[in-house]
């Protein structure tokens, strides 16, 4: 039995000249949160409207539950395609009805009786923190209420996969937040599976499981969220896309970084630790071994994926060999970026 | 005032709402569909096929460009056989309907072109059908528009209506030619005028009432 609910096989997607789609395959299994990042132009959006059934692929498989969608006739795509909830990053709400009708709207689509919809309405409505606002207009609420009531509308019919795209780039961060948090419970509580596609790599930290970065319409990487964001060496999109959200050298250090080290001068080290290991009190490990001074310069402890994370900036005296190995043994990825001479 | 005057008001402005109202419920019979397929037909619409919208777009161009006098008088065989004569009331609404359905049409067209791509696509990823769409998106997304539109056809209606008169179908502004103008009676043609006044405001102000209750954004 398969347990993948997506999967994605050598997929090309061409425009005229433009390769929007370069074979790309990947597969999502049940309950998992799959992020796929790329800048503007990476294939993204192409991906998700191929993944929605929106747009046949030229070549490749795409299975959804098993079924091939790229060679269902028509006719049975519209059915499929109620199996799939769409969340937009523009919430996409009928102005004319409701936010119970909103609600409703696929419920009537999928043919559910009417009697048995304002119980469904409710339910979800409730799921959502919207209870007391049903019978609202859509213009009357805030940016993060209209996207509730766009995440209720596409669990109204219980989707196998839940395909976000860009859901929370036009939300404050706070309100992002609240919506990355339902997200993901509704991922614990329900066991749904989720696509979410953006470009902000701070949404994929936060609750991705897994990670696709697309450049050009190829995949450059594609392995749980924790091994990319751990990994010593990305590829240089990778590398452009995190630095956005890892902690950095602060410039008035940057400008005195040197190559060698230099006698009572300080090295600056890049440490990341995952899992476990960034709970440990590694800086004053490293006191109490070696008397050496050890001090954190940016960065901290996060969770990614549900685990714990720790990407820092720290600078640390007298360093040397011995030094490294220990650190090395929490940190294989470690990295020196240079050394700071000490003044005068 | 005299007692008949008043009766001849009254009864043209009873004749001048059955011609406003029948020919203004026809142009939505007729021009929403024609709207729709216009809307649907243009490239990326809902059934593509833009040769076919160039080519309606030209005959509601052409029925626009036809003076409505004229529109009578060639119309007049073909009342003759929808309504059995070609004189009164009855038969001005048919050269007045096929005035205004292209007229609504248009006005239509530009309401439908105006909702949000997104929302259709929104529903189209939902599962919906074309008819879906047009019945839960197109149309209801359009409807504030929609009615201001109608509004607008309806007014139109009772302007084209005085020419009505060419064919003896009566009305306020058949009433206003012959009695005020012809006959130098500038009593009758000032009350006409301020009936005829009344008559569009109310339309008008009916219009923006329903247009905005209807609008929830």
């Amino acid at each position: 039995m398969d347990v993948n609910v997506v999967d994605v096989r050598h997929v090309s997607r061409r425009f005229g000249g433009h390769v929007a789609l370069d074979d790309v395959s990947f597969s999502v299994a049940r309950g998992e949160i799959l992020g796929v990042i790329g800048r503007s132009g990476a294939g993204k959006s192409s991906l998700l409207r191929c993944l929605g059934a929106l747009d046949r692929p030229d070549s490749g498989q795409i299975l959804i539950e098993g079924q091939d969608i790229t060679t269902l006739p028509q006719a049975q795509l519209v059915p499929l395609r109620r199996r799939i909830g769409f969340v937009f990053q523009h919430f996409n709400l009928l102005s004319s009805r409701t936010v119970a009708g909103n609600i409703s709207l696929p419920l009537e689509i999928a043919g559910v009786p009417r009697a048995q919809r304002p119980e469904r309405i409710a339910a979800l409505l409730a799921l959502v923190g919207l209870s007391a606002h049903g019978d609202k207009w859509p213009a009357q609420l805030s940016g993060g209420q209209k996207q509730r009531v766009g995440i209720a509308r596409a669990l109204a019919n219980d989707p196998a996969l839940l395909l976000c795209d860009e859901a929370t780039s036009a939300l404050d961060p706070e309100t992002t937040t609240a919506i990355l948090d339902l997200l993901a419970e509704i991922n614990r509580e329900l066991g749904l599976t989720i696509i979410l596609i953006t470009h902000e790599m701070d949404v994929i930290r936060r609750i991705a499981t897994h990670l696709v970065v697309l450049d050009q319409g190829h995949i450059v990487e594609n392995a749980p969220t924790l091994a990319i964001m751990g990994a010593a060496t990305q590829s240089a999109v990778t590398e452009a896309l995190l630095s956005e959200t890892q902690p950095q050298v602060p410039p008035a250090l940057r400008a005195r970084l040197v190559a060698e080290p230099a006698p009572d001068g300080w090295a600056i080290i890049r440490l990341r630790l995952a899992g476990e290991a960034a709970w440990q009190p590694l800086l004053s490990l490293l006191g109490q071994q070696y008397g050496v001074e050890a001090t954190v310069l940016q960065g901290g402890t996060t969770e990614i994926a549900g685990q714990p994370f720790a990407d820092q900036i720290v600078s640390v005296t007298g360093y040397c060999a011995e030094i490294h190995d220990f650190l090395t043994q929490f940190d294989p990825s470690l990295k020196v970026l240079g050394h700071v001479p000490a003044d005068h | 005032m005299s007692r008949l005057i008043i009766d001849l008001i009254a009864r043209a402005t009873w004749e001048t709402t059955i011609m406003v109202a029948c020919s203004g419920l026809l142009a939505v019979l007729g021009g929403l569909p024609l709207a729709l397929l216009m809307v649907a037909m243009r490239r990326g619409g809902l059934m593509p096929c833009p040769p076919a919208a160039r080519l309606l777009g030209l005959v509601v161009d052409i029925l626009r460009a036809i003076p409505f006098i004229i529109l009578l008088v060639i119309l007049i065989p073909v009342t003759r056989m929808i309504v059995g004569t070609s004189l009164g009331t009855a038969a001005a609404i048919v050269p007045l309907s096929l005035a205004a359905i292209p007229y609504f049409a248009r006005i239509a067209e530009v309401s439908l072109r105006a909702v949000d791509p997104n929302l259709v696509d929104a529903v189209h990823a939902m599962g919906g059908t074309r008819w879906m769409i047009v019945r839960h998106v197109l149309i209801p997304e359009a409807l504030p528009g929609l009615v201001a539109g109608f509004t607008v056809t309806l007014i139109t209606l009772t302007g084209a209506s005085a020419m009505a008169g060419a064919v003896g179908a009566g009305g306020l502004g058949d009433l206003a030619i012959r009695y005020g103008y012809q006959r130098f009676n500038t009593q009758v043609m000032s009350l006409v005028v301020v009936v005829l006044i009344v008559f569009v405001a109310v339309i008008q102000a009916a219009g923006n009432a329903l247009s905005n209750h209807l609008r929830h954004d």
